[in-house]
Protein backbone atom coordinates (compact mmCIF):
# COMPACT_ATOMS: atom_id res chain seq x y z
CA UNK A 1 0.00 0.00 0.00
CA UNK A 2 1.25 3.49 -0.79
CA UNK A 3 1.53 5.95 2.08
CA UNK A 4 -1.43 8.10 0.98
CA UNK A 5 -3.67 5.02 1.00
CA UNK A 6 -3.12 4.30 4.69
CA UNK A 7 -5.77 4.87 7.32
CA UNK A 8 -4.98 7.09 10.30
CA UNK A 9 -4.57 4.03 12.53
CA UNK A 10 -2.23 2.36 10.02
CA UNK A 11 -0.28 5.60 9.61
CA UNK A 12 0.12 5.90 13.40
CA UNK A 13 1.52 2.35 13.54
CA UNK A 14 3.98 3.00 10.71
CA UNK A 15 5.12 6.26 12.29
CA UNK A 16 5.53 4.62 15.70
CA UNK A 17 7.55 1.76 14.16
CA UNK A 18 9.59 4.34 12.17
CA UNK A 19 8.72 2.46 8.96
CA UNK A 20 8.35 5.94 7.47
CA UNK A 21 8.61 9.49 8.73
CA UNK A 22 5.92 12.15 8.98
CA UNK A 23 7.80 14.09 6.29
CA UNK A 24 7.61 11.11 3.90
CA UNK A 25 3.94 10.62 4.66
CA UNK A 26 3.14 14.32 4.32
CA UNK A 27 5.04 14.55 1.03
CA UNK A 28 3.12 11.54 -0.30
CA UNK A 29 -0.21 13.13 0.65
CA UNK A 30 0.80 16.50 -0.86
CA UNK A 31 1.89 14.76 -4.09
CA UNK A 32 -1.46 13.02 -4.20
CA UNK A 33 -3.29 16.32 -3.65
CA UNK A 34 -1.28 18.00 -6.42
CA UNK A 35 -2.11 15.15 -8.80
CA UNK A 36 -5.82 15.00 -7.98
CA UNK A 37 -6.84 18.58 -7.34
CA UNK A 38 -7.19 19.51 -11.02
CA UNK A 39 -9.89 16.82 -11.34
CA UNK A 40 -11.69 16.67 -8.01
CA UNK A 41 -10.82 20.09 -6.57
CA UNK A 42 -11.09 18.79 -3.01
CA UNK A 43 -8.85 21.60 -1.75
CA UNK A 44 -9.23 25.34 -2.04
CA UNK A 45 -5.80 25.83 -0.46
CA UNK A 46 -2.80 23.60 0.26
CA UNK A 47 -0.43 24.87 2.94
CA UNK A 48 2.57 22.81 1.80
CA UNK A 49 5.42 24.70 3.47
CA UNK A 50 3.72 24.92 6.82
CA UNK A 51 2.65 21.25 6.57
CA UNK A 52 6.23 20.11 5.91
CA UNK A 53 7.47 22.27 8.78
CA UNK A 54 4.93 20.62 11.09
CA UNK A 55 5.91 17.18 9.74
CA UNK A 56 9.59 17.82 10.54
CA UNK A 57 8.63 18.97 14.02
CA UNK A 58 6.63 15.76 14.50
CA UNK A 59 9.61 13.68 13.38
CA UNK A 60 11.89 15.52 15.81
CA UNK A 61 9.38 15.11 18.62
CA UNK A 62 9.22 11.37 18.01
CA UNK A 63 13.00 11.06 17.83
CA UNK A 64 13.40 13.00 21.09
CA UNK A 65 10.49 11.74 23.16
CA UNK A 66 9.41 8.40 21.72
CA UNK A 67 5.72 7.44 21.80
CA UNK A 68 3.26 10.12 20.71
CA UNK A 69 -0.52 10.52 20.25
CA UNK A 70 -2.01 8.50 17.34
CA UNK A 71 -2.45 11.76 15.39
CA UNK A 72 1.15 12.88 15.76
CA UNK A 73 2.64 13.56 12.34
CA UNK A 74 -0.50 12.50 10.44
CA UNK A 75 -1.62 14.78 7.56
CA UNK A 76 -5.14 16.08 8.15
CA UNK A 77 -7.35 18.41 6.07
CA UNK A 78 -9.66 21.08 7.50
CA UNK A 79 -12.94 22.29 6.02
CA UNK A 80 -12.72 25.91 4.94
CA UNK A 81 -15.29 27.15 7.49
CA UNK A 82 -12.99 26.17 10.39
CA UNK A 83 -10.32 28.73 11.37
CA UNK A 84 -6.61 27.95 11.13
CA UNK A 85 -4.59 30.95 12.34
CA UNK A 86 -2.79 32.81 9.57
CA UNK A 87 -4.55 30.84 6.81
CA UNK A 88 -7.52 32.10 4.73
CA UNK A 89 -10.96 30.90 5.87
CA UNK A 90 -13.46 31.66 3.13
CA UNK A 91 -16.33 29.25 3.88
CA UNK A 92 -16.64 29.14 0.09
CA UNK A 93 -18.04 32.67 -0.02
CA UNK A 94 -17.04 35.76 -1.98
CA UNK A 95 -18.01 37.92 0.99
CA UNK A 96 -14.96 36.67 2.96
CA UNK A 97 -12.82 35.44 0.07
CA UNK A 98 -9.81 37.44 1.33
CA UNK A 99 -10.35 36.86 5.03
CA UNK A 100 -7.37 35.45 6.93
CA UNK A 101 -8.19 33.70 10.21
CA UNK A 102 -6.69 35.58 13.19
CA UNK A 103 -6.81 32.56 15.55
CA UNK A 104 -7.21 28.78 15.66
CA UNK A 105 -10.57 27.13 16.15
CA UNK A 106 -10.56 25.05 19.33
CA UNK A 107 -10.68 21.83 17.27
CA UNK A 108 -7.64 22.99 15.28
CA UNK A 109 -5.74 23.93 18.45
CA UNK A 110 -6.55 20.45 19.79
CA UNK A 111 -5.38 18.76 16.57
CA UNK A 112 -2.14 20.73 16.83
CA UNK A 113 -1.76 19.71 20.47
CA UNK A 114 -2.09 16.08 19.32
CA UNK A 115 0.67 16.74 16.78
CA UNK A 116 -1.42 16.54 13.60
CA UNK A 117 -0.04 18.05 10.39
CA UNK A 118 -2.54 20.40 8.76
CA UNK A 119 -2.25 20.09 4.99
CA UNK A 120 -4.85 22.54 3.75
CA UNK A 121 -8.41 23.81 3.54
CA UNK A 122 -11.12 21.84 1.75
CA UNK A 123 -13.90 23.04 -0.50
CA UNK A 124 -17.51 23.24 0.62
CA UNK A 125 -20.90 24.66 -0.25
CA UNK A 126 -20.97 28.37 0.52
CA UNK A 127 -21.33 28.77 4.30
CA UNK A 128 -22.05 25.01 4.43
CA UNK A 129 -25.44 25.53 2.79
CA UNK A 130 -25.95 22.72 0.34
CA UNK A 131 -25.79 18.99 -0.25
CA UNK A 132 -23.57 18.96 -3.34
CA UNK A 133 -20.49 21.21 -2.90
CA UNK A 134 -21.50 23.12 -6.03
CA UNK A 135 -22.11 26.57 -4.52
CA UNK A 136 -18.56 27.48 -3.47
CA UNK A 137 -17.04 30.70 -4.81
CA UNK A 138 -14.00 28.55 -5.69
CA UNK A 139 -15.98 26.32 -8.06
CA UNK A 140 -17.36 22.79 -7.69
CA UNK A 141 -15.74 19.70 -6.14
CA UNK A 142 -16.13 16.40 -8.01
CA UNK A 143 -16.61 12.87 -6.70
CA UNK A 144 -13.37 10.79 -6.77
CA UNK A 145 -15.41 7.74 -7.83
CA UNK A 146 -16.90 9.50 -10.86
CA UNK A 147 -15.90 13.01 -11.85
CA UNK A 148 -19.31 13.69 -13.43
CA UNK A 149 -20.97 13.27 -10.03
CA UNK A 150 -21.20 15.54 -7.02
CA UNK A 151 -19.21 14.47 -3.92
CA UNK A 152 -22.14 15.33 -1.64
CA UNK A 153 -22.04 18.29 0.68
CA UNK A 154 -21.53 20.50 2.29
CA UNK A 155 -18.22 18.95 3.46
CA UNK A 156 -17.65 17.57 -0.07
CA UNK A 157 -14.00 18.64 -0.21
CA UNK A 158 -13.12 16.90 3.06
CA UNK A 159 -14.89 13.68 1.98
CA UNK A 160 -13.29 13.71 -1.48
CA UNK A 161 -9.83 14.38 0.02
CA UNK A 162 -10.07 11.40 2.38
CA UNK A 163 -11.52 9.14 -0.35
CA UNK A 164 -8.78 9.97 -2.86
CA UNK A 165 -5.97 9.89 -0.27
CA UNK A 166 -5.04 13.55 -0.43
CA UNK A 167 -5.60 13.60 3.34
CA UNK A 168 -5.42 10.74 5.82
CA UNK A 169 -8.39 12.19 7.71
CA UNK A 170 -10.33 15.46 7.69
CA UNK A 171 -12.58 17.71 9.73
CA UNK A 172 -16.05 18.57 8.49
CA UNK A 173 -19.08 20.29 9.96
CA UNK A 174 -22.62 18.92 10.05
CA UNK A 175 -25.78 21.01 10.45
CA UNK A 176 -28.24 18.69 8.67
CA UNK A 177 -26.03 15.93 7.28
CA UNK A 178 -23.00 17.79 5.92
CA UNK A 179 -20.46 15.30 7.32
CA UNK A 180 -22.45 12.08 6.88
CA UNK A 181 -23.94 12.59 3.42
CA UNK A 182 -20.67 13.42 1.58
CA UNK A 183 -18.93 10.63 3.54
CA UNK A 184 -21.61 8.25 2.24
CA UNK A 185 -21.32 9.52 -1.33
CA UNK A 186 -17.51 9.27 -1.35
CA UNK A 187 -17.38 5.85 0.35
CA UNK A 188 -15.74 6.93 3.61
CA UNK A 189 -16.70 7.21 7.29
CA UNK A 190 -18.29 10.36 8.73
CA UNK A 191 -19.23 11.02 12.36
CA UNK A 192 -21.51 13.76 13.63
CA UNK A 193 -20.94 13.87 17.36
CA UNK A 194 -23.60 14.64 19.97
CA UNK A 195 -24.49 18.34 20.14
CA UNK A 196 -22.28 19.72 22.90
CA UNK A 197 -19.50 17.12 22.62
CA UNK A 198 -17.18 19.19 20.39
CA UNK A 199 -16.53 22.93 20.70
CA UNK A 200 -17.62 25.09 17.77
CA UNK A 201 -15.37 28.03 18.72
CA UNK A 202 -13.74 29.10 15.46
CA UNK A 203 -16.33 27.42 13.24
CA UNK A 204 -18.03 29.97 10.98
CA UNK A 205 -21.54 29.53 12.33
CA UNK A 206 -24.44 28.47 10.14
CA UNK A 207 -27.28 27.34 12.44
CA UNK A 208 -25.99 27.31 15.99
CA UNK A 209 -28.57 25.02 17.58
CA UNK A 210 -27.70 22.33 14.99
CA UNK A 211 -24.01 22.77 14.01
CA UNK A 212 -21.40 20.21 15.11
CA UNK A 213 -17.81 19.60 13.99
CA UNK A 214 -16.74 16.02 13.39
CA UNK A 215 -14.30 13.74 11.57
CA UNK A 216 -14.35 12.25 8.07
CA UNK A 217 -12.04 9.24 7.95
CA UNK A 218 -11.24 5.98 6.16
CA UNK A 219 -12.19 3.70 9.06
CA UNK A 220 -14.31 3.63 12.20
CA UNK A 221 -11.22 3.40 14.44
CA UNK A 222 -9.90 6.54 12.73
CA UNK A 223 -13.14 8.38 13.51
CA UNK A 224 -12.85 7.37 17.17
CA UNK A 225 -9.23 8.57 17.30
CA UNK A 226 -10.16 11.93 15.75
CA UNK A 227 -13.12 12.37 18.11
CA UNK A 228 -10.87 11.60 21.08
CA UNK A 229 -8.53 14.38 19.99
CA UNK A 230 -11.10 17.13 19.38
CA UNK A 231 -13.87 16.50 21.96
CA UNK A 232 -14.41 18.03 25.37
CA UNK A 233 -15.75 21.12 27.06
CA UNK A 234 -14.39 24.49 26.02
CA UNK A 235 -14.99 27.77 27.88
CA UNK A 236 -15.14 29.50 24.47
CA UNK A 237 -18.30 27.56 23.48
CA UNK A 238 -20.87 27.70 26.26
CA UNK A 239 -22.95 24.95 24.61
CA UNK A 240 -20.09 22.45 24.99
CA UNK A 241 -20.50 20.08 27.92
CA UNK A 242 -18.10 18.19 30.20
CA UNK A 243 -17.71 14.54 29.24
CA UNK A 244 -19.05 12.13 31.85
CA UNK A 245 -16.82 9.13 32.58
CA UNK A 246 -19.28 6.72 30.96
CA UNK A 247 -19.33 8.80 27.74
CA UNK A 248 -15.58 8.58 27.19
CA UNK A 249 -14.30 6.27 24.50
CA UNK A 250 -12.16 3.33 25.63
CA UNK A 251 -8.48 3.34 24.66
CA UNK A 252 -9.16 0.50 22.25
CA UNK A 253 -12.61 0.56 20.66
CA UNK A 254 -14.27 -2.88 20.88
CA UNK A 255 -16.06 -4.33 17.82
CA UNK A 256 -19.31 -5.13 19.54
CA UNK A 257 -22.74 -5.86 18.14
CA UNK A 258 -23.88 -9.23 19.56
CA UNK A 259 -27.12 -8.72 21.43
CA UNK A 260 -27.28 -5.06 20.49
CA UNK A 261 -30.84 -3.91 19.84
CA UNK A 262 -30.92 -2.13 16.47
CA UNK A 263 -34.09 -0.25 15.50
CA UNK A 264 -35.39 0.20 11.97
CA UNK A 265 -37.82 3.14 11.92
CA UNK A 266 -40.82 1.92 9.95
CA UNK A 267 -41.49 5.46 8.69
CA UNK A 268 -38.14 5.39 6.83
CA UNK A 269 -38.61 2.05 5.12
CA UNK A 270 -41.67 2.81 3.02
CA UNK A 271 -40.14 3.56 -0.34
CA UNK A 272 -38.39 6.62 -1.69
CA UNK A 273 -35.03 4.84 -1.69
CA UNK A 274 -33.19 4.28 -4.93
CA UNK A 275 -33.26 0.46 -5.56
CA UNK A 276 -29.46 0.07 -5.36
CA UNK A 277 -29.40 1.92 -2.03
CA UNK A 278 -32.29 -0.18 -0.71
CA UNK A 279 -30.57 -3.44 -1.72
CA UNK A 280 -27.28 -2.41 -0.06
CA UNK A 281 -29.07 -1.40 3.16
CA UNK A 282 -31.08 -4.64 3.27
CA UNK A 283 -27.89 -6.65 2.82
CA UNK A 284 -26.22 -4.67 5.61
CA UNK A 285 -29.17 -5.40 7.91
CA UNK A 286 -28.74 -9.12 7.20
CA UNK A 287 -25.01 -8.87 7.92
CA UNK A 288 -25.79 -7.23 11.28
CA UNK A 289 -28.37 -9.90 12.06
CA UNK A 290 -25.77 -12.56 11.22
CA UNK A 291 -23.41 -10.88 13.70
CA UNK A 292 -25.98 -11.34 16.44
CA UNK A 293 -27.72 -7.96 16.43
CA UNK A 294 -31.33 -7.97 17.55
CA UNK A 295 -33.07 -6.13 14.69
CA UNK A 296 -36.40 -4.56 15.68
CA UNK A 297 -38.93 -2.38 13.96
CA UNK A 298 -39.49 0.90 15.80
CA UNK A 299 -41.54 4.01 15.18
CA UNK A 300 -40.53 7.66 14.98
CA UNK A 301 -44.07 9.02 14.54
CA UNK A 302 -43.04 12.60 13.75
CA UNK A 303 -40.30 11.64 11.30
CA UNK A 304 -42.22 13.06 8.36
CA UNK A 305 -42.08 16.54 9.93
CA UNK A 306 -38.32 16.63 10.55
CA UNK A 307 -37.46 18.19 7.19
CA UNK A 308 -40.07 20.90 7.61
CA UNK A 309 -38.81 21.66 11.13
CA UNK A 310 -35.25 21.80 9.80
CA UNK A 311 -36.10 24.07 6.89
CA UNK A 312 -37.70 26.56 9.29
CA UNK A 313 -35.16 26.49 12.16
CA UNK A 314 -32.01 26.34 10.02
CA UNK A 315 -32.77 29.36 7.78
CA UNK A 316 -34.03 31.33 10.80
CA UNK A 317 -30.72 30.81 12.57
CA UNK A 318 -28.85 31.44 9.31
CA UNK A 319 -30.53 34.80 8.86
CA UNK A 320 -29.44 35.85 12.34
CA UNK A 321 -25.91 34.36 12.23
CA UNK A 322 -25.07 35.80 8.82
CA UNK A 323 -26.15 39.31 9.77
CA UNK A 324 -22.53 39.76 10.94
CA UNK A 325 -21.40 39.71 7.30
CA UNK A 326 -22.27 43.29 6.47
CA UNK A 327 -19.01 44.63 5.04
CA UNK A 328 -18.14 46.54 8.23
CA UNK A 329 -15.61 44.68 10.37
CA UNK A 330 -14.28 42.17 7.86
CA UNK A 331 -14.94 40.80 4.43
CA UNK A 332 -16.04 42.42 1.23
CA UNK A 333 -17.35 46.00 1.46
CA UNK A 334 -19.22 47.71 -1.38
CA UNK A 335 -19.55 51.35 -0.34
CA UNK A 336 -23.01 52.91 -0.69
CA UNK A 337 -24.35 56.44 -0.13
CA UNK A 338 -25.61 55.53 3.34
CA UNK A 339 -24.71 52.92 5.95
CA UNK A 340 -27.80 50.90 5.09
CA UNK A 341 -26.98 50.98 1.40
CA UNK A 342 -23.46 49.76 2.23
CA UNK A 343 -25.01 46.78 4.04
CA UNK A 344 -27.39 46.02 1.17
CA UNK A 345 -24.79 46.30 -1.54
CA UNK A 346 -22.07 44.41 0.34
CA UNK A 347 -24.41 41.56 1.20
CA UNK A 348 -26.09 41.53 -2.22
CA UNK A 349 -22.72 41.29 -3.98
CA UNK A 350 -20.96 39.01 -1.49
CA UNK A 351 -23.50 36.23 -0.85
CA UNK A 352 -24.31 33.58 -3.43
CA UNK A 353 -27.79 32.56 -4.45
CA UNK A 354 -28.46 29.70 -2.01
CA UNK A 355 -27.22 31.77 0.91
CA UNK A 356 -29.46 34.70 -0.04
CA UNK A 357 -32.39 32.30 -0.50
CA UNK A 358 -31.95 30.92 3.02
CA UNK A 359 -31.47 34.37 4.57
CA UNK A 360 -34.70 35.48 2.88
CA UNK A 361 -36.56 32.40 4.11
CA UNK A 362 -35.29 32.80 7.68
CA UNK A 363 -35.99 36.53 7.75
CA UNK A 364 -39.55 35.80 6.68
CA UNK A 365 -40.03 33.00 9.25
CA UNK A 366 -38.84 35.30 12.05
CA UNK A 367 -40.71 38.42 10.93
CA UNK A 368 -43.61 39.95 12.84
CA UNK A 369 -46.83 38.06 12.19
CA UNK A 370 -45.13 34.84 11.05
CA UNK A 371 -42.88 34.04 14.02
CA UNK A 372 -45.53 31.96 15.83
CA UNK A 373 -46.69 30.09 12.74
CA UNK A 374 -43.20 29.11 11.61
CA UNK A 375 -40.40 29.48 14.13
CA UNK A 376 -42.29 28.84 17.36
CA UNK A 377 -44.28 26.02 15.76
CA UNK A 378 -41.06 24.40 14.51
CA UNK A 379 -39.52 24.60 18.01
CA UNK A 380 -42.54 22.74 19.38
CA UNK A 381 -42.47 20.03 16.73
CA UNK A 382 -38.73 19.77 17.41
CA UNK A 383 -39.59 18.74 20.96
CA UNK A 384 -41.92 16.02 19.62
CA UNK A 385 -39.17 14.70 17.33
CA UNK A 386 -36.68 14.64 20.23
CA UNK A 387 -39.31 12.80 22.32
CA UNK A 388 -39.69 10.21 19.53
CA UNK A 389 -35.96 9.47 19.70
CA UNK A 390 -36.01 9.34 23.50
CA UNK A 391 -38.90 6.87 23.37
CA UNK A 392 -37.21 4.75 20.67
CA UNK A 393 -34.03 4.58 22.74
CA UNK A 394 -35.95 2.92 25.60
CA UNK A 395 -36.56 0.02 23.18
CA UNK A 396 -33.31 -0.11 21.19
CA UNK A 397 -29.63 0.82 21.59
CA UNK A 398 -29.16 2.36 18.17
CA UNK A 399 -31.18 3.18 15.06
CA UNK A 400 -30.26 2.19 11.51
CA UNK A 401 -31.19 4.09 8.34
CA UNK A 402 -29.60 4.77 4.96
CA UNK A 403 -27.53 7.98 5.09
CA UNK A 404 -28.99 9.24 1.81
CA UNK A 405 -31.93 7.84 -0.16
CA UNK A 406 -29.94 8.24 -3.40
CA UNK A 407 -26.28 7.88 -4.40
CA UNK A 408 -24.29 10.82 -5.80
CA UNK A 409 -26.20 12.64 -8.52
CA UNK A 410 -24.90 14.40 -11.63
CA UNK A 411 -23.25 17.79 -11.30
CA UNK A 412 -25.80 20.51 -12.03
CA UNK A 413 -28.77 18.17 -11.70
CA UNK A 414 -30.45 19.84 -8.73
CA UNK A 415 -28.97 23.34 -8.62
CA UNK A 416 -32.15 25.06 -9.84
CA UNK A 417 -34.50 22.98 -7.73
CA UNK A 418 -33.72 23.74 -4.08
CA UNK A 419 -36.69 21.81 -2.68
CA UNK A 420 -35.66 18.59 -4.43
CA UNK A 421 -32.11 19.00 -3.05
CA UNK A 422 -33.55 19.58 0.46
CA UNK A 423 -35.61 16.37 0.25
CA UNK A 424 -32.41 14.30 -0.13
CA UNK A 425 -31.60 15.24 3.50
CA UNK A 426 -34.51 13.17 4.79
CA UNK A 427 -32.48 10.65 6.85
CA UNK A 428 -29.88 13.02 8.26
CA UNK A 429 -31.67 16.17 9.47
CA UNK A 430 -33.71 14.63 12.28
CA UNK A 431 -30.42 13.65 13.97
CA UNK A 432 -29.40 17.33 14.21
CA UNK A 433 -32.92 18.36 15.22
CA UNK A 434 -32.69 15.91 18.16
CA UNK A 435 -28.98 16.60 18.82
CA UNK A 436 -28.03 12.91 18.93
CA UNK A 437 -24.83 11.42 17.42
CA UNK A 438 -24.75 9.46 14.15
CA UNK A 439 -22.14 7.79 12.00
CA UNK A 440 -22.21 7.04 8.27
CA UNK A 441 -20.09 4.19 6.99
CA UNK A 442 -19.75 2.44 3.62
CA UNK A 443 -22.16 -0.47 3.04
CA UNK A 444 -21.75 -1.22 -0.65
CA UNK A 445 -22.35 0.28 -4.05
CA UNK A 446 -25.22 1.19 -6.32
CA UNK A 447 -24.16 1.11 -9.97
CA UNK A 448 -20.55 1.75 -8.98
CA UNK A 449 -21.31 4.60 -6.57
CA UNK A 450 -20.81 4.27 -2.81
CA UNK A 451 -23.79 3.81 -0.48
CA UNK A 452 -23.70 4.81 3.19
CA UNK A 453 -25.31 3.24 6.22
CA UNK A 454 -26.26 5.48 9.16
CA UNK A 455 -26.25 4.38 12.81
CA UNK A 456 -27.83 6.81 15.26
CA UNK A 457 -27.15 6.66 19.00
CA UNK A 458 -28.27 8.08 22.32
CA UNK A 459 -26.96 11.46 23.49
CA UNK A 460 -23.22 11.11 24.25
CA UNK A 461 -23.30 7.38 23.44
CA UNK A 462 -20.88 7.52 20.52
CA UNK A 463 -19.23 4.44 22.07
CA UNK A 464 -22.17 2.18 21.12
CA UNK A 465 -22.53 3.33 17.51
CA UNK A 466 -18.77 3.32 16.93
CA UNK A 467 -18.44 -0.21 18.35
CA UNK A 468 -21.36 -1.47 16.26
CA UNK A 469 -19.99 0.26 13.16
CA UNK A 470 -16.59 -1.31 13.78
CA UNK A 471 -18.13 -4.80 13.98
CA UNK A 472 -20.01 -4.26 10.71
CA UNK A 473 -16.94 -2.77 9.03
CA UNK A 474 -14.83 -5.80 9.98
CA UNK A 475 -17.47 -8.25 8.73
CA UNK A 476 -18.29 -6.48 5.46
CA UNK A 477 -14.74 -5.26 4.81
CA UNK A 478 -15.63 -2.88 1.96
CA UNK A 479 -12.23 -1.28 2.19
CA UNK A 480 -10.47 -4.54 1.23
CA UNK A 481 -13.01 -5.53 -1.43
CA UNK A 482 -13.18 -2.12 -3.00
CA UNK A 483 -10.15 -0.09 -2.17
CA UNK A 484 -10.51 3.64 -2.41
CA UNK A 485 -10.37 4.99 -5.95
CA UNK A 486 -6.70 5.08 -6.84
CA UNK A 487 -6.68 6.70 -10.26
CA UNK B 1 -48.39 30.21 1.22
CA UNK B 2 -47.78 32.24 -1.92
CA UNK B 3 -45.58 35.31 -1.64
CA UNK B 4 -46.26 38.53 -3.54
CA UNK B 5 -43.59 40.76 -5.12
CA UNK B 6 -44.27 43.22 -2.27
CA UNK B 7 -43.55 40.46 0.28
CA UNK B 8 -40.23 39.75 -1.40
CA UNK B 9 -39.10 43.36 -1.43
CA UNK B 10 -40.20 43.70 2.22
CA UNK B 11 -38.16 40.66 3.27
CA UNK B 12 -35.15 41.82 1.24
CA UNK B 13 -35.30 45.18 3.01
CA UNK B 14 -35.43 43.51 6.44
CA UNK B 15 -32.55 41.22 5.46
CA UNK B 16 -30.47 44.14 4.06
CA UNK B 17 -30.03 42.30 0.78
CA UNK B 18 -29.97 43.91 -2.63
CA UNK B 19 -31.72 41.67 -5.17
CA UNK B 20 -32.06 42.12 -8.93
CA UNK B 21 -35.61 42.06 -10.35
CA UNK B 22 -35.00 38.68 -11.96
CA UNK B 23 -33.74 37.25 -8.76
CA UNK B 24 -36.66 38.62 -6.75
CA UNK B 25 -39.07 36.86 -9.10
CA UNK B 26 -37.15 33.54 -8.99
CA UNK B 27 -36.98 33.71 -5.20
CA UNK B 28 -40.71 34.50 -5.01
CA UNK B 29 -41.53 31.17 -6.69
CA UNK B 30 -38.88 29.13 -4.89
CA UNK B 31 -39.66 30.52 -1.44
CA UNK B 32 -43.39 30.02 -2.03
CA UNK B 33 -42.86 26.34 -2.81
CA UNK B 34 -40.58 25.86 0.22
CA UNK B 35 -43.15 27.59 2.46
CA UNK B 36 -45.87 25.39 1.04
CA UNK B 37 -43.75 22.38 2.03
CA UNK B 38 -43.11 23.62 5.59
CA UNK B 39 -46.79 24.54 6.02
CA UNK B 40 -47.37 20.86 6.80
CA UNK B 41 -46.20 21.69 10.35
CA UNK B 42 -49.68 23.12 10.90
CA UNK B 43 -51.03 19.54 10.87
CA UNK B 44 -49.20 18.70 14.11
CA UNK B 45 -51.06 19.25 17.35
CA UNK B 46 -48.73 21.16 19.68
CA UNK B 47 -51.06 22.82 22.20
CA UNK B 48 -49.35 21.38 25.28
CA UNK B 49 -45.83 21.18 23.89
CA UNK B 50 -43.01 23.34 25.23
CA UNK B 51 -40.87 24.85 22.47
CA UNK B 52 -37.39 23.29 22.40
CA UNK B 53 -34.63 25.73 21.56
CA UNK B 54 -31.86 23.58 23.00
CA UNK B 55 -31.36 19.84 22.74
CA UNK B 56 -28.91 19.52 25.62
CA UNK B 57 -29.52 20.68 29.18
CA UNK B 58 -27.48 23.88 29.10
CA UNK B 59 -28.77 26.83 31.09
CA UNK B 60 -27.13 30.12 31.89
CA UNK B 61 -23.39 29.65 31.72
CA UNK B 62 -21.66 32.24 33.85
CA UNK B 63 -18.13 33.51 34.06
CA UNK B 64 -16.48 36.42 35.83
CA UNK B 65 -16.91 39.65 33.93
CA UNK B 66 -13.23 40.23 33.27
CA UNK B 67 -11.56 41.11 30.01
CA UNK B 68 -9.10 38.50 28.83
CA UNK B 69 -6.43 39.97 26.59
CA UNK B 70 -5.72 38.27 23.28
CA UNK B 71 -2.24 37.91 21.85
CA UNK B 72 -0.80 40.92 19.96
CA UNK B 73 -0.60 38.73 16.84
CA UNK B 74 -4.33 37.97 17.00
CA UNK B 75 -5.11 41.64 17.58
CA UNK B 76 -3.00 42.67 14.59
CA UNK B 77 -4.68 40.07 12.39
CA UNK B 78 -8.13 41.35 13.38
CA UNK B 79 -7.11 44.95 12.57
CA UNK B 80 -5.58 43.80 9.29
CA UNK B 81 -8.91 42.25 8.28
CA UNK B 82 -10.78 45.61 8.47
CA UNK B 83 -12.19 46.52 5.03
CA UNK B 84 -11.30 50.19 5.63
CA UNK B 85 -9.31 51.86 8.39
CA UNK B 86 -7.55 54.96 9.61
CA UNK B 87 -4.44 53.99 11.49
CA UNK B 88 -5.61 51.15 13.66
CA UNK B 89 -9.23 52.33 13.76
CA UNK B 90 -12.07 50.73 11.83
CA UNK B 91 -13.54 53.27 9.42
CA UNK B 92 -17.29 53.24 8.72
CA UNK B 93 -19.93 55.60 7.33
CA UNK B 94 -21.72 57.77 9.84
CA UNK B 95 -24.78 56.07 11.28
CA UNK B 96 -27.02 59.19 11.26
Amino acid sequence: MELHELSLTEAAKGLAAKTFSSREMTEAVLRRAAAKNATTHAYVLLTEDEALRQADEADHRRARQGEQSPLDGVPIAVKDNILVAGVPATAGSNIIKDYVAPYDATVVARLRRAGAVIVGKTNMDEFAMGSSSETSCHGVTRNPWDAEKIPGGSSGGSAAAVAEGSAIAALGSDTGGSIRQPAAMCGVVGLKPTYGRVSRYGLIAMASSLDQIGPITKTVDDAAAMLGAIEGQDPMDSTSLPLAAESKLPEKLPAKIKGLRVGLPKEYFVGGMEPGVEAAIKEAIETLRGLGADIKEISLPHAEYALAVYYVLMPSEVSANLSRFDGIRYGHRVAGASLEETYRKSRGAGFGREVRRRIMLGTYALSAGYYDAYYLKALKVRKLIANDFAQAFTEVDCILTPTSPIPAWNLGEKVDDPLSMYLADIYTVSVNVAGVPAISLPCGFSAGLPVGLQLIGRHFDEKTILSAAKAYEAAADWRAKNPLPTN
Amino acid sequence: MSLTPADISGIAKLARLELSEDEAETFRHQLSSILKFVDKLAEVKTDDVEPMSHVVPVHNVWRTDEAEPCSPATRDAVVKAFPDKEGELLKVKSVF
